[in-house]
């Protein structure tokens, strides 16, 4: 179940977004975010809103995925929406309850954060579900080559990371097991106030962090064995390729970051 | 046939400045020759472990010297003879370092700096020979444990190393994914001709071996062929290593008073043997 919450997060697919280098993705998804700062009207919301849907199409992702990734945000939109509902006093009242009027100006601003919080998280959302972790870490260890100059390990860093997204389900089963084998002893997870709780994991995460480090050491070995030293000379096996396609793409984000940029107040 | 490993009285200890502390390795001597399937057995802490780790230059000897095709092991030469020898670990998890089963297998070849194109070649090729090839995108948690130690044997053959070391390669696996990766050993070995070193306590393992190397405290008790070794039994037990299935069969079935020459090492010799012993009164 615990493999879902991660890993469900990627959705294999053959849709064009999923086509796409990781490396675009990422300028991509980045670019967007400086991009929607641009729209402050209604006009250029309704393009960015459009666009926003425009790619969740081209994704072919289910909107139930998308509107999952909401969940963690849903009260900072909220929160924020209420917030400039109660603070902000520009033009013309709405709605008088006595206690408290809704202005014109807190309604829009309002609507226009809570929509800037929405394409955020769906344009990042649609980022992790169509690109698998490792291909964002290949992508991203690219990206980052030209840091190698000012000694940024880039090479070691995506190493890690690649090796850390390859051992989460087998540490994730290892939990598993340890925990049976605790329930096994009567020990309670479930149950109980939280203190007791807290202190029930410990037999948990103890035996977990020793059989992580035996792993480690045991992985460390294998590859030495295996001639890894290090990032010099060593050739790639995961190639990426860049498509006309990923140069569309970008162009068409120009081309929308440009429209916004006349369109803007 | 031309020797392509050797150890030279041999010793190691994994703690050097306490003369006094027994030796974790203690003047072995043994030579392979190419083609060969070796086995050393030897209960836990008899220094089989410690001898594969200097086989590869984890470890380097205090005293003598392993030779791999007539060269010394020297920090010098070490990458080049790694990219030699392919080693199979125990675990079959903590030896899988790529994302997929194709990732892993061109993890050496990444570090050896082959280019890509040849990279795919050799990949392809490797996975066909253990019969993994449909697996190519799998991920290993979608894997057994006998499947991850092809997957691994695959990334030893990739390089087309010379010696194939399998560290108790097979003491975490159920049965059935035992059988799976010896029956890859011993069809490359025919196909390839592939030097095989087999680190294990299983004596049924051993039997499949040329020749098998009994260690026992550090030091070389016993070598000869299976034949020869198993012929020891009693003291086998006493040393705490558990003679094959047929052999104690034998040896109960003696003590019951059935006519039975000789030792019988495998199910079918002896099961040969008992519906003709009759034959030979």
């Amino acid at each position: 179940m615990m493999e879902k919450m991660i890993f469900g997060r990627y959705i294999p697919g053959n849709s064009f977004v999923h086509q796409l280098d990781p490396r675009s993705k990422l300028i991509f998804v980045f670019a967007f975010i400086i991009i929607v700062f641009l729209a402050n009207n209604i006009v250029t919301y309704a393009i960015l809103l459009a666009f926003t849907l425009f790619v969740i199409l081209m994704s072919r992702i289910r909107l139930y995925f998308l509107v999952n990734g909401l969940k963690p945000v849903i009260f900072l939109m909220a929160f924020t929406f209420i917030l400039h509902i109660l603070m902000n006093k520009e033009g013309a009242v709405l709605l008088d309850l006595g206690f408290m009027k809704i202005h014109e100006e807190g309604l829009k601003q309002g609507i226009f954060i809570s929509m800037r919080f929405l394409v955020l998280v769906f344009i990042t959302s649609i980022l992790t579900l169509t690109t698998s972790p490792i291909s964002i870490t290949d992508g991203l260890e690219t990206l980052l080559n030209p840091l190698k100059k000012i000694k940024l390990p880039v090479h070691e860093l995506a190493l890690m990371m690649s090796i850390s997204l390859r051992f989460i389900p087998t540490l994730m089963d290892e939990t598993d097991k340890i925990m049976k084998a605790q329930m096994a002893r009567g020990s309670d997870l479930s149950a109980g106030p939280l203190k007791d709780r807290l202190k029930a994991v410990v037999p948990l995460l103890v035996p977990l962090f020793v059989s992580a480090f035996k792993r480690a050491e045991d992985l460390a070995t294998a590859m030495e064995v295996r001639g890894y030293r290090g990032g010099e000379g060593r050739t790639r096996y995961r190639q990426l390729k860049w498509d006309i396609k990923d140069t569309m793409s970008l162009v068409l984000l120009l081309a929308v970051a440009a429209t916004l940029w006349l369109l803007r107040n | 046939m031309s020797e392509i490993l050797s150890f030279n009285h041999i010793t190691f200890s994994y703690t050097p400045e306490n003369a006094e502390a027994r030796k974790a390795v203690q003047d072995v001597s043994f030579s392979v020759n190419q083609g060969e399937w070796i086995a050393i057995v030897g209960h836990n802490g008899s220094g089989k472990s410690t001898m594969a780790k200097l086989m590869c230059g984890l470890l380097f000897p205090e005293q003598g010297e392993v030779r791999i095709k007539r060269d010394v092991l020297t920090e010098e030469n070490l990458w080049e003879i790694r990219s030699q020898i392919g080693m199979v670990f125990q675990n079959p998890d903590n030896q899988f370092v790529g994302a997929t089963v194709q990732d892993d297998v061109a993890f050496s070849l990444e570090n050896n700096g082959v280019p890509y194109e040849e990279m795919v070649i050799r990949v392809k090729e490797a996975l066909e020979q253990v019969k993994m090839e449909g697996f190519i995108n799998h991920e290993p948690h979608h894997l057994s444990g006998g499947q991850k130690q092809r997957v691994a044997i695959a990334g030893a053959l990739a390089m087309y190393p010379q010696i194939l070391i399998l560290d108790e390669a097979t003491s975490m696996l159920d049965p059935q994914g035992r059988e799976e990766v010896l029956k890859t050993v011993q069809a490359l070995r025919e196909k390839i001709g592939l030097t095989v070193l087999s680190i294990t306590h299983d004596l049924e393992e051993a039997l499949l071996a040329d020749r098998v190397i009994f260690m026992n405290d550090g030091k070389k008790y016993a070598e000869g062929t299976p034949a020869e070794i198993f012929a020891l039994g009693d003291q086998l037990v006493d040393f705490g290593l558990d003679l094959p299935f047929a052999t104690k069969m034998t040896k109960l079935l003696q003590a019951q008073g059935v006519q039975l020459v000789g030792q019988h090492m495998t199910e079918e010799e002896l099961v040969n043997d008992l519906w003709t012993s009759n034959f030979n009164k």
